[in-house]
């Protein structure tokens, strides 16, 4: 059973890696500008689509296939800088502050945008580039095969929990952003350009999903119908952890991978309904998800 | 001016198949969603908003479709247990989610729904998975119709549902319990004070919804006569709570003029334009900042009413 359970445990890992990175930038873009974003899944179709593109590029030009590595990272770059700051000034700073409902709405008008935006640029194709997993080939330990590139994106997993960390304690940028996550009015009156942190974690939160997008292409390539998928999984991700937390997400989506391992094999029919089961017993266990506090009810 | 502007629209919905065939179906399936946005718009009243609703219109939908498989084949029937169905559905899950508010609220909806969803399209053996479940033409009061007749019944029927449902959703808002459930929105903690039970007065409203969400779904299914899990697809839901936004939430009528205006809208954009989904967008987004209280709002402000 276990040499089974272990390369499927690598497997889901390696997923929750990938909805790990989405649901981190839910949740920092969550913390900061207090609004859930449900047009966030599109980011990581449209990183996928971007890094998908280059890569069939990079090929077809005969460059050098190493280069689809950089490629990968500087796809969901590009898409952070040409969506953050855009998206933020003109649309989502008209949110703060107002209700939920509102919230909500307006970002599911993105979505619907950005689904029409990538359906039109990018068409109804699947593209599939697997260069960088090709290159990296595998690894045989105790006779099972592991894909060097799934290691890869659980190291990746990792090195940005605790780059997150230390960028919020550790940096000044990121000490701004805690102090404006705290409280926004005294943050603001003692000099903190909030627009500016705003923005700064707004781009933040569409680089990690757009990288989580990048960085699946080698092994799912990019298809129509992605961000509508992602958004939900992210969503129960970060909700699980608890909205805010990047630690919390980590671990939700541990539990997420695994789950859905253990439900491929017991029971295969319900892969794509563990992570939901699980938000669903989590939230009404501790509606704040795992890490998250309850908020003091205001009169 | 009011009631004679309802006349008249009322009068062009039931000459409408008369005159344009094609579009009874388009409206038959706008009347179905602008019952299950209706549902959207009761708890939207109460501040809540659902981003799972379309899981009643599912629940609906696959009841009738069960049911009909067991041998029951008539129309007023499966409507009914349809929405029965929803409405015990909702009851339920009304049960556990009116202890939470805002995000959360939305956030276990969605939850609940993507289960549903998961579940539909994972237990071939049961739903038939992905291919779903086609439905046989039922029977209307004891008649068996053709396919095209039946749809020609099911329309008018929906029709008169509009008016029946809309007049009790409309005796509910305005009774007591609608406006206890107005004030949660306003001051829930006021109103626990007064005394009233507010977990009681959100499991109504939610139950009510589910309900109306199942009258949608239950005149969805039987005019497509193939039921999907994308019925519970979270897209669905957002669909739901953007045509009840559209149209506006302050009265009835809100959510099914949101409805059929988009789906005739629809219908008409899609020979020219592939673009729907991104108008839509900045529509809702329009709608959002600059006309808070809707199509509805507008067309009441137009006739010189406080919108």
């Amino acid at each position: 059973m276990l040499d089974t359970l272990i390369p499927l445990a690598v497997d889901g890992l390696a997923s929750a890696a990938l909805i790990f990175f989405v649901a981190v930038g839910l949740t920092l873009v969550f913390s900061v500008l207090r609004v859930l974003n449900v047009a966030h899944g599109s980011f990581y179709a449209i990183g996928a689509y971007v890094a998908a593109s280059i890569g069939l590029w990079i090929a077809s030009a005969s460059l050098n296939p190493w280069l689809s590595f950089p490629a990968l990272v500087f796809s969901a770059a590009i898409v952070a800088v040409l969506f953050g700051p855009l998206v933020e000034r003109c649309l989502m700073r008209w949110t703060y502050g107002k209700s939920e409902a509102i919230q909500i709405l307006v970002t599911f008008g993105l979505f619907l945008i950005l689904e029409d935006l990538q359906r039109i640029v990018f068409g109804v194709r699947s593209l599939a580039e697997d260069t960088p997993m090709q290159l990296l080939g595998s690894t045989q330990i105790g006779g099972v095969v592991y894909l060097n590139y799934q290691l890869l994106l659980i190291a990746l997993a990792v090195i940005v929990v605790l780059g997150l960390r230390i960028l919020l304690t550790k940096t000044r940028i990121g000490r701004l952003v805690t102090a404006v996550v705290a409280d926004r009015e005294m943050a603001q009156s003692i000099g903190i350009n909030t627009n500016r942190v705003f923005i700064l974690s707004f781009t933040l939160g569409v680089f990690l999903a757009a990288l989580g997008g990048a960085l699946a292409t080698p092994t799912a390539g990019a298809a129509p119908g992605l961000g509508a998928e992602t958004m939900v999984l992210a969503f129960a991700v970060a909700a699980i952890g608890g909205l805010g937390q990047i630690e919390g997400a980590a671990l939700a989506a541990i539990i997420v991978g695994l789950a859905r391992v253990l439900a491929i094999y017991f029971a295969p029919s319900l892969d794509a309904v563990a992570p939901y089961i699980v938000m669903l017993v989590v939230l009404l266990v501790r509606p704040y998800g795992l890490f998250g506090q309850a908020a003091t009810r205001r009169i | 001016m009011r009631a004679a502007l309802f006349l008249i629209a009322l009068a062009a919905l039931a000459l409408a198949p008369i005159a344009a065939p094609w579009l009874q179906f388009v409206l038959t399936l706008a009347l179905a969603k602008g019952f299950a946005a209706l549902g959207v718009a009761v708890l939207l009243r109460g501040g809540l908003i659902s981003i799972g609703h379309a899981m009643f219109y599912a629940v609906s939908a696959y009841a009738i479709a069960f049911l009909a498989r067991a041998g029951l084949n008539e129309f007023v029937v499966l409507l009914l247990l349809g929405t029965l169905a929803s409405a015990l559905a909702g009851l339920l899950i009304g049960a556990f989610l009116v202890r939470y508010r805002a995000i959360f609220f939305a956030m276990l909806n969605l939850a609940m729904s993507m289960v549903l969803y998961a579940l539909l399209s994972k237990l071939y053996g049961i739903t038939g998975g992905t291919d779903g479940l086609r439905l046989a033409v039922p029977r209307f009061f004891g008649l068996a119709l053709d396919k095209a007749s039946f749809d020609t019944a099911l329309y008018y029927a929906g029709l008169v549902l509009m008016l029946g449902v809309g007049y009790g959703v409309q005796r509910y808002l305005a009774s007591p319990l609608g406006h206890a459930l107005a004030a949660v929105h306003t001051n829930e903690l006021r109103l626990e004070y007064l005394g009233v039970p507010v977990r009681f007065v959100l499991l109504i409203a939610y139950t009510i919804s589910a309900a109306l969400a199942g009258v949608g779904g239950a005149i969805a299914a039987m005019a497509i006569s193939h039921i999907l899990p994308e019925f519970a697809f979270w897209t669905a839901s957002g669909h739901l709570v953007l045509v009840a936004v559209l149209g506006g939430i302050g009265g009835v009528a809100g959510p099914f003029i949101g409805s059929l205006f988009l789906e005739v809208l629809h219908t008409l954009a899609v020979g020219v334009t592939d673009a729907w989904n991104l108008i839509i967008g900045v529509a809702l987004i329009g709608v959002i900042f600059f006309l808070p209280s809707g199509l509805y709002g507008l067309i009441r402000r137009r006739s010189g009413e406080p919108a």
